[in-house]
């Protein structure tokens, strides 16, 4: 498979011309492709509502099936690790009964409204809903065009459609052993009628859905290939590394320059606002340039802002009543009547991305025009915010996406772009900012802190009657995508927190919107959940252990409602020996977690030594994450999702003092490595139900199951993350 | 000054300030950009590369200190028996996601298995723990470097 890394202009995928609309209100429309072939444009439900509503067919992903066979699939979702770009072409070759070796992935150009995700409403990949938003359309496609060639195939071999069948890439009439390949009939099969139904293969019939396949993408990232963004070289492209103000909303006072500008290979000292960039010949003259730098600078209002200050208007901000979320029964007449209460404090800090690859984005500006390369999870986001930064139309900026060395939420945003945009306004010719790491830490989009007062109230014979929990933090979407923010409410903020798999009777669940001053915030792996799932299923624990009942068989007596949770929970619980004893200073904790529209259970083994270092041995996970597309990427990415929540629960914090970010490189924001990765199991439950999200589950879903398990070997709760040995220690 | 280095087996010429780190010689200057940037630091492996052999972290390694050495990038260690069969463990395990980090990974095991042919676990923590993946990758590396030593 080849990935295509075009760019916007050159592609004019909305001309179909002599199109046949499936219906009205219909997903699908198919025409000839350009250069003859057959080209099928998908409309993804929901994503477009003005689109919908209007009842015009606005198409937001294409297969192209030329006349030498080549299937070409343009798709909007970008690969950063997850797999997307072999599970997704999987979805069409099922349907349409080709080899995945068969499908070519491109490259969907930037464009806000052919490409809006599904699920999002804007083109970007997050959320863990790439697989959940293609499912349906992609394969009703592959059906529809499998049918048109079969078609096409009948009337050139004037036989019953009925008696042929396709195969491989190609249509086979087995009554008179002929056959014809898909690219000969591509031209005549877009003259046939779309079908009126299409019917979608039965899950026993799957070839490809549900077996492992191996990725598409590897085979150039073993031998130094691939092209990530911070690879890009185009001709005569110069390097700049850049400080941007230590404090956020601070300025450049003054800079002297001298010394930095006589170093070897640098250009050009790049003076703005609030950042001072060295461009040179290569990076490593840009960095010692940088460092050449003396720069003074004006703190702005955030000078003294401390981590503290923030913690301490969230715990505050908590008392007030806030947004209800969610609210069913009498919380109030059921604590008032509980036989045994509980309350706790939560904190969640903030987290960096730390992404292997550091923050870059190069820029050619020229005249009237701006060339934009650059490894982006929201392409259109990049192109409207560097248009806006550089005063051209957006159609005027092409942006080249690229391989992704990790996204993670941190490829959300689009402050990268911008500040190239602003650097390049002052170089002639083409120009790479590259991040150092510790510009890429102490000048992230932080995963937001939270501050969760909760509560509940037992009756006699342990049973929750009453659950309340109210939190108060940042909400990402109120900035990324303000309709979300709705009557002080946004679905991410709140996932996780509402719609609990218990059956609590009597619960109340809201949010405050707050601001924090002084450090920006932005979604990050794991998203609402990342916090929500820590506080929930700690608290749950808690009430568990103030029962005197078994984490476990506490959690199973609230399942009767959500068979699929009661089901991954049975599983984990079997699988991770959890009644069998372990050694002093060792314990178990288990975690429930219904997210991203997958069910995940999870056990943790951990350790704690007498100095309260904390040693996770094994994670044993028990997954339904509905239909499975590639069982492979979905053991992946629950291995993945473990380690990186083990990172955040053992390491994972970015403190602010005199505004600054404290943390700056992997020294100070550690990262879990091979001698502390844990043995991880995952089995998945063969399920029917439509695909979940499994990019991120796994990340929110461990990080109580690890404090869980600290519990249970020592008696102590850890309220707030990450884990503090101190606190641990055995008193000598 | 003009230096003269060896990657690849072919010889170079750069022009670069000799206390210029050999990461952005090869990255930014030679082209070679397997290479990964990670850190700056040697605290993350990703700008793992063979120096006569041995794992090198490139981002700290001033290019004037390099003298005659034999410099191996990612670009050319398949051409080595023991890095073509990593990189072919690397693909049946399926260990990479997004795979940023992995040109340092393969450098590393790579080296692991010339100077340790059978690694125990602890060796493989020795010789990896010095390269992070984010993507958490680490349970298939383990796999990985086995497959390759047993095959």
């Amino acid at each position: 498979m080849v990935i295509d890394h075009h760019a916007s202009r050159t592609t004019r995928l909305g001309e179909v011309p002599s199109a046949n609309v499936l219906s009205r209100r219909g997903f699908l429309q198919v025409g000839a492709a350009a250069g003859g072939g057959l080209m099928l444009s998908l409309s993804l439900p929901f994503g477009n509502r003005e689109a919908n509503a209007a009842d015009t067919f606005v198409p937001n992903a294409f297969i192209r099936i030329g006349s030498d066979g080549q299937i070409v699939l343009i798709m909007p979702y970008v690969e950063m690790g997850q797999g997307t770009y072999t599970s997704i072409p999987m979805l069409i070759a099922e349907e349409l009964e080709v080899d995945l070796k068969q499908v070519r992935l491109e490259h969907a150009p930037p464009n806000e409204k052919l490409y809006a995700n599904p699920l999002l409403g804007v083109q970007a990949t997050g959320n863990s809903n790439a697989i959940r938003g293609a499912w349906q359309p992609l394969r009703q496609a592959g059906a529809a065009a499998r049918t048109m060639l079969v078609a096409a195939a009948a009337k050139k071999w004037n036989v019953d459609p009925a008696s042929c069948r396709a195969q491989s890439g190609e249509v086979l009439h087995p009554p008179t052993g002929r056959s014809i390949k898909y690219g000969a009939l591509a031209a005549d099969a877009a003259g046939m009628p779309v079908p009126e139904k299409i019917a979608l293969k039965r899950p026993q019939d799957f070839k490809l859905i549900g077996t492992p396949a191996k990725r598409l993408d590897t085979p150039a990232k073993v031998n130094g290939t691939a092209v990530y963004g911070i690879d890009v070289r185009p001709s005569g492209v110069k390097i700049a590394t850049l400080a941007q103000s230590p404090v956020f909303g601070g300025r450049v006072k003054s800079v002297d320059d001298s010394a930095a500008k006589i170093v070897k290979g640098v250009r050009q000292i790049v003076r703005l606002d609030d950042a001072v960039a060295v461009v040179a010949d290569h990076m490593g003259a840009a960095k010692k340039g940088l460092a050449a730098l003396k720069i003074e600078w004006d703190d702005g209002p955030h000078a003294k802002l401390t981590t503290e200050d923030i913690a301490r208007e969230l715990d505050q901000a908590a008392l007030r009543s806030g947004a209800v979320a969610q609210t069913i029964g009498d919380v109030d007449k059921a604590m008032a009547s509980a036989v045994t209460k509980v309350e706790a404090l939560y904190h969640a800090p903030f987290l960096a991305h730390a992404a292997m690859e550091p923050m870059n984005c190069t820029v050619h500006l020229r005249k009237d025009e701006c060339e934009i390369w650059v490894g982006s999870q929201a392409m259109a986001r990049v192109q409207a915010m560097a248009a806006k930064a550089a005063g051209l139309s957006p159609e005027k900026v092409i942006v080249h996406n690229h391989l992704l060395g990790g996204g993670f939420g941190r490829r959300l945003e689009a402050d990268g772009a911008v500040r190239a945009v602003q650097i390049a306004q002052h170089v002639d010719g083409p120009v790479k900012v590259v991040w150092t790491r510790e510009e890429d830490i102490q000048h992230d989009m932080y995963r937001p802190y939270w501050v969760d007062r909760i509560s509940a109230g037992l009756d006699a014979k342990g049973r929750p009657v009453a659950w309340n929990n109210r939190f108060a933090g940042s909400s990402v979407i109120a900035r990324w995508l303000p309709p979300g923010f709705k009557n002080g409410l946004d679905p991410d903020s709140t996932e996780g927190a509402i719609d609990l798999v218990y059956d609590l009777p009597n619960f109340r669940v809201e949010y405050i919107r707050v601001e924090p001053p002084g450090i920006p915030t932005a979604f990050w792996r794991s998203v609402g959940p990342s916090h929500n799932v820590f506080v929930t299923e700690s608290f749950v624990d808690e009430l568990a252990a103030a029962a005197k009942q078994d984490a476990v068989g506490f959690r199973r007596a609230l399942l009767d409602k959500s068979p699929r949770a009661r089901a991954v929970l049975d599983l984990a619980a079997e699988k991770s020996d959890w009644v069998k004893p372990l050694p002093n200073g060792s314990g178990r904790g288990v975690s429930l977690q219904s997210a991203f529209g997958s069910y995940l259970a999870q056990v943790a083994e951990v350790e704690v030594s007498k100095n309260g270092a904390v040693r996770v041995r094994r994670l044993v996970c028990a997954v339904d994450c509905g239909t499975v597309v590639n069982p492979d990427t979905v053991q992946a990415q629950i291995q993945s999702g473990f380690i990186f929540g083990t990172t955040a629960a053992l390491y994972g914090e970015i403190t602010l003092k005199d505004g600054r970010v404290e943390q700056s490189n992997f020294d100070t924001y550690q990262m879990l490595r091979m001698n502390e990765a844990p043995a991880i199991e995952v089995h998945i439950v063969n399920s029917q139900e439509p695909p979940g999200g499994i990019g991120e589950t796994g990340t929110s879903a461990i990080v109580p199951a690890i404090a869980n398990a600290i519990f249970a070997a020592t008696g102590k709760r850890l309220r707030k993350m990450p884990v503090d040995p101190a606190v641990l220690k055995k008193p000598t | 000054m003009a230096l003269a280095i060896r990657v690849n087996g072919n010889t170079h010429s750069v022009d670069v300030d000799g206390d210029t780190p050999l990461l952005w010689v090869l990255r930014d200057v030679l082209g070679l950009t397997g290479t990964k940037f990670g850190c700056g630091m040697a605290l993350c492996g990703a700008c793992t590369v063979h120096v006569n052999g041995e794992p090198t972290r490139s981002c700290i390694t001033p290019i004037d200190s390099i003298g005659t050495s034999e410099i191996t990038t990612i670009e050319a260690i398949g051409k080595t028996a023991i890095g073509a069969k990593i990189q072919k463990a690397w693909l049946d395990r399926e260990v990479i996601q997004c795979g940023y980090c992995q040109s340092g990974q393969i450098m590393s095991a790579s080296a692991l298995l010339a100077s340790k042919p059978n690694p125990t676990d602890a060796d493989i923590d020795d010789a990896m723990s010095g390269n992070i993946c984010r993507c958490g990758t680490y349970v298939r590396i383990r796999e990985a470097i086995k497959q390759a030593a047993s095959g």
